[in-house]
């Protein structure tokens, strides 16, 4: 049993591996040796594609505008999606059931058409090119889907435990941090990096509500494309690049996904 | 059973008003073009619901309807059965779990516009892995010319792209359970079989709730990965909805008419959501 388990899981990373290892493979690559024929390693490594990335000033401030309009968001999407949730997961109230329907709604809107008027918004309230437009832009899919997943984390965890700490002595806030919170957390490990991950690799909105001063990375990509054709070793290495942040996210939270939930701590 | 409480509105309040604030300005303004024929800022005529009445009997709608049904549907019976194998067979203590962790979120991790650039090249059968390995195996694959290697190309994307997003979700679902659940079946012999069908399933309700509804809502829309990687063809055998709106959108410069289109689009999406979602929860509320 053990060992079939690891035989699946060896080869699905393989699968997944395989079409990261090229495009690492491919940001070594000058584009003529791209373009010229098969290789599973660059005949002649080079260093340019990332030189370009990390002098070039429009390069690498689009990657810190990117880091700041995430991070923004997900700390906004956490903070108000924690207690909802958690009304979600514990009460009835007035039109609880449309009322979370309607938060997911919000990520069904096909974006092509919704841009304009998105920019009219924004440009309206005078947030247009700023990293907190995209941050709130991104609200509109990430807070449901914070708030769907923490609640089903939180309905997990038995009401028996509030009721207990109720009893105990324990004022609604001191209970929701120090007790529930620390039972969730794989919930929240989880939440966070869903929320970085969505708001990373989105590109329509970020696009739309920018243009020079908070431009993200991922329209920076777009740039990649000219007249005389694409330029993949730059391409691949900007995406090299771009996978290291959600490493670093996904490191810091991997105890708290791995962690599980102990009953034995209340 | 929850308790009745109004209060807890004020808990709801700040998500409300920060979604809102996104969500209901601009879902307006899309439903004003809608029944308008805009040549320009200043030149506009009230139409009603002719844009929804043409639409609804365009070919080119339908065509992609069906096709962006069939792939949503192959995406979620393919995605959801592996993505729990998947977290079944991870790790559960020692270095194999951040190991395997964060190999698993590297696809998620890559902008969209480069996971369509990736298997493009990789695709390729002069200097793509899969593609040269294919060809050299006798078969006959080119994605760019043959409707049915372009459709595998694009689910096999998906698949490689999404499935780690089940994946977690489903481990952390796991990583819930109590070890007293275990014990119990430890105790009373149950079969791995038993072990999942009644302990792990259940408790993965919730998270697989989420992960069919995310993974049906992102598919229906896809838009970024198959543009890049095969355009929408050869001919139209790739072209899904949030394609053929957005050739409609900027393509033809009607804004009237694709808004109609988006605002279906939209309802279709709700629709099929809903019924996903009133089926998985409609046990759940009887108290």
């Amino acid at each position: 049993m053990r060992l079939r388990k690891s035989l699946v899981m060896l080869v699905y990373l393989l699968f997944v591996l395989v079409p990261i290892y090229w495009l690492v493979n491919m940001s070594f690559k000058s584009n003529r040796e791209i373009l010229g024929g098969l290789s599973l390693w660059p005949a002649a490594p080079t260093l340019d594609n990332y030189r370009v990335i990390f002098t070039e000033p429009t390069w690498y401030m689009s990657y810190l505008n990117s880091l700041s309009y995430v991070s923004m968001n997900m700390l906004i999407s956490l903070l108000v999606a924690l207690p909802a949730a958690y009304a979600f997961s514990r009460y009835r109230f007035l039109g609880d059931r449309h009322m979370f329907f309607w938060l997911l709604t919000n990520r069904m809107a096909p974006p092509a058409v919704f841009l304009l008027p998105f920019f009219q918004l924004y440009s309206a309230v005078g947030l247009f090119d700023t990293p907190i437009a995209v941050a709130l832009a991104h609200c509109l899919f990430n807070v449901p889907l914070a708030v769907w997943i923490l609640e089903g984390f939180m309905s997990s965890v038995p009401k028996e435990i509030d009721e207990t700490a109720y009893i105990d002595g324990y004022t609604f806030p001191k209970f929701f941090i120090r007790i529930f919170l620390p039972m969730i957390r794989p919930g929240i490990g989880v939440t966070a990096f869903f929320c970085f991950m969505f708001s990373w690799v989105e590109l329509l909105l970020a696009r739309t509500l920018t243009s020079v001063d908070a431009k993200p990375i991922v329209a920076q990509m777009t740039r990649t494309v000219s007249a005389s054709g694409i330029d993949w070793g730059v391409l691949a290495a900007a995406g090299v690049v771009a996978l290291l942040p959600g490493i670093a996210v996904i490191y810091f939270v991997r105890n708290h996904v791995a962690k599980g939930f102990a009953l034995g701590r209340v | 059973m929850k308790t009745y409480n109004n209060k807890a509105w004020w808990l709801v309040l700040p998500v409300f008003v920060l979604v809102a604030f996104s969500a209901i300005i601009p879902m307006m303004t899309v439903v004003n073009y809608s029944v308008q024929d805009i040549f320009d800022p200043s030149t506009r005529y009230f139409v009603g619901t002719e844009w929804y009445r043409e639409i609804l009997a365009d070919p080119r709608l339908h065509d992609s309807l069906v096709r962006q049904f069939i792939y949503s549907f192959c995406v979620l019976a393919i995605e959801v059965p592996l993505g729990i194998v998947v977290a079944l067979s991870m790790p559960r203590r020692g270095l194999g779990v951040p190991f395997s962790l964060i190999l698993l979120s590297l696809p998620l991790l890559v902008p969209w516009n480069v996971v369509g650039t990736i298997w493009q090249i990789i695709g390729r059968e002069d200097i793509g892995l899969y593609g040269w390995t294919l060809n050299s195996l006798g078969l006959d694959y080119n994605y760019a010319s043959n409707p049915r290697d372009a459709w595998i190309t694009v689910l096999v994307m998906d698949v490689w792209h999404w499935t780690s997003l089940v994946a977690l979700l489903c481990y952390s679902g796991l990583r819930s359970i109590p070890d007293v659940y275990y014990q119990a079946a430890r105790i009373d012999r149950a079969s791995h079989w038993a072990v999942f069908r009644f302990i792990q399933l259940p408790k993965l309700k919730n998270v697989l709730l989420i992960a069919v509804m995310l993974r049906f809502m992102d598919s229906f829309m896809i838009y970024t990965e198959p543009f890049v990687l095969t355009g929408g063809g050869p001919g139209t055998a790739t072209t899904f909805l949030s394609q053929t709106l957005t050739q409609m959108a900027l393509g033809q410069f009607d804004l009237g008419r694709a808004a109609a289109f988006s605002l279906i689009y939209f309802l279709i999406i709700l629709l099929v959501t809903w019924v996903f979602y009133t089926a998985m929860t409609h046990n759940d509320d009887k108290g």
